[in-house]
């Protein structure tokens, strides 16, 4: 399971100075801060976004991690001093700490059971982060959480950020197997999986969103800076979106984001 | 349409080419061949598109029936090779008749072989590669009874081979820095430059785990470390202090630290170490890491230029350690029946 410690509430804009690191002679990294912070996810989003409508030809590929992005950029046929330089001038053109995030972004609402056989570790997420079940399920449910990254499996979120009471820690020992579709939390954060996956994180709900779809036009249908929000149903909902719906979206409807 | 029927196949038998790029945002790596040197071999030896796909081969191959007449190439690790019986070089092409079958058997050097054919196998496009990536769920191993398609081939010789290459029993590999080196105390990074390595048999295409004596490679920094971008040949350093070199499989991102990159050329030196080899890895400057990655390129664009005719290998004299090769040399300056 990806890292994601130290995630720190912060009231003001983050005073940390963008670093810009070559990874390997693979590409260019330019990082927001050094802890998981929501304004650090937001500028590496925002900056990434900016570089993109740019078109340099130097980049083959781009993408955003929890607080830094990334450019593929081939550091053997191109000098790294150059690009890091170009980088600089276009981090300082504006607070990147402030900037807004990219447009086209989608809203998504996901329903998902929480509780009960299909999401066993509900109540003792609820406890850890010292809430009642019903205050519990408001945050999980109420809370819009944005795609923080894609990774660690194809297409699947991180989403953050949920209130500090849900800073818990990962387990130290690993739940074998977690399916598919399930909703996990740890360190302020919900992880929904891509597949069947062992991990620390606690399953606090279950969907039937698929979110890597290799065989459909959209393999990938969640991209960084989207929101999710998460709506409460019944096992027997659940049972019957997956007896029903076949294309992968568990029920889930996709909204623009204006 | 020609194809291989697959009569029998090893448990490490997939279709791969040099991968899918693109997807990176989307949690995807590139994956494709892990020995991307072999697949250019391969090309060069089928005078063909390094694009094409190939099979990649874990410890030992298959048994192959051809559908219609074809060229073949066999490169990477050496394993045994086998056409109706007779047997064959590696690191050559060969021309492989209709219902011929191709046997390729356990491998005697390196870790990963491959089996190149005249026009690339035709498998389908997924995400616009045919690289096989099993974790992800895009495509499966190959196994007894597939029947692999090969696409048209635009023909050529057969019989070529190419000089072999030193890179399956270790040795050193050039690394560069990369964003997280310098969160390595120096003492730190000088004893893992100074330490002989053994490959680990666990080892597979996300990662080859590295083992040494000693304390290990930690840095204190690790635990704060905000989970970050992965690039092929990263070494990661893991909570106890081992060093995992990723390969073509691994994750996007990751939260243990890297203490550096493995050069991409000198990556395929490191996927076909065989468990238990020895390897030294050595920092250089990005600079001089830009310098070497240009030239290996170079050279591998030049392959093409390298293949000659296959003669006389002694890989094709069958059973070749029967032959007494040291003992009873004739000269051909020195009559024997002069003396006594």
């Amino acid at each position: 399971m990806a890292q994601a410690s130290n995630v720190h509430a912060m009231t003001t804009l983050s005073t940390y100075s963008p670093k810009v690191r070559s990874v390997g002679l693979d590409g260019v990294l330019v990082t927001f801060g050094d802890t998981a912070t929501d304004e650090a996810n937001r500028a590496a989003i925002a900056f990434r976004s900016a570089v993109d409508a740019q078109g340099w030809s130097e980049v083959s590929e781009s993408s955003s991690t929890l607080v830094s992005a990334f450019f593929r950029i081939d550091l053997a046929e191109h000098r790294f001093e150059q690009l890091s330089d170009r980088l600089q001038s276009v981090l300082a053109t504006r607070d990147w700490f402030a900037a807004s995030l990219p447009e086209g972004r989608a809203l998504w609402t996901v329903p998902a059971v929480f509780g009960g056989a299909r999401a066993p570790q509900f109540d003792e997420a609820a406890e850890a982060a010292g809430l009642s079940k019903v205050d519990a399920l408001r945050d999980l449910t109420s809370t819009r959480l944005r795609v923080l990254t894609l990774g660690f499996a194809p297409g699947q979120p991180y989403l953050g950020t949920l209130g500090d009471a849900w800073n818990i820690p990962r387990q130290k020992e690993l739940t074998l197997n977690v399916p598919a579709g399930a909703l996990v939390a740890a360190v302020r954060q919900i992880c929904l999986f891509a597949k069947d996956t062992p991990t620390g994180w606690r399953h606090v709900g279950q969907s039937a969103f698929a979110c890597f779809r290799p065989r459909g036009d959209t393999p990938f249908p969640l991209a960084p800076g989207d929101e999710i929000q998460f709506a409460d149903i019944s096992a027997v909902e659940l049972s019957r979106i997956e007896d029903t719906v076949t294309n992968g979206s568990g029920g889930a409807i996709r909204t623009e984001l204006a | 349409m020609a194809a291989l029927h697959v009569r029998q196949a090893g448990p490490g038998v997939a279709v791969q080419d040099l991968g899918r790029t693109g997807f990176l945002s989307k949690g995807l790596t590139r994956g494709g061949a892990v020995d991307r040197l072999a697949v250019h071999e391969g090309a060069a030896l089928l005078r063909q598109n390094p694009d094409l796909a190939v099979l990649e081969m874990v410890g030992t191959g298959g048994t192959f029936e051809a559908t219609e007449d074809m060229r073949i190439a066999l490169t990477g690790a050496e394993m045994t090779a086998h056409i109706d019986g007779a047997a064959v070089a590696w690191n050559a092409s060969h021309a492989l008749a209709k219902s011929s079958v191709l046997n390729i058997g356990p491998t005697r050097t390196g870790t990963y072989g491959y089996l190149h054919v005249g026009g690339g196998f035709d498998t389908k496009l997924m995400l616009g590669s045919r690289a096989t990536h099993q974790s992800c769920g895009l495509g499966d191993l190959v196994t007894a009874d597939d029947t692999l398609q090969v696409g048209a081939d635009r023909g050529g010789d057969a019989g070529l081979t190419l000089p072999r290459d030193t890179r399956f029993d270790g040795g050193s590999i050039r690394i560069v820095p990369s964003m997280q080196t310098s969160d390595f105390a120096q003492e730190t990074r000088e004893s893992f430059e100074a330490t002989t390595f053994r490959r680990d048999p666990r080892a597979n295409r996300q990662g080859i785990r590295m083992d040494s004596d000693g304390d290990g490679f930690a840095t204190p920094k690790a635990l704060s470390i905000v989970s970050e971008v992965i690039v092929p040949g990263d070494i990661q350093i893991t909570g106890d202090g081992t060093p995992f070199v990723l390969m073509a499989e691994s994750q996007t991102t990751g939260g243990y630290p890297r203490i550096g990159t493995v050069l991409s050329c000198d990556l395929p030196r490191v996927a076909q170490a065989p468990a238990g080899a020895a390897l030294r890895f050595q920092f250089v400057s990005l600079e001089e890491g830009a310098a070497i990655e240009a030239r290996a390129r170079a050279a591998w664009a030049a392959l093409p230029k390298a293949v000659t005719p296959l003669v006389r290998d002694p890989a094709t004299l069958q059973d070749l350690l029967s032959y007494q090769l040291i003992g009873g040399v004739v000269s051909a300056t020195d009559a024997p029946l002069d003396k006594g």
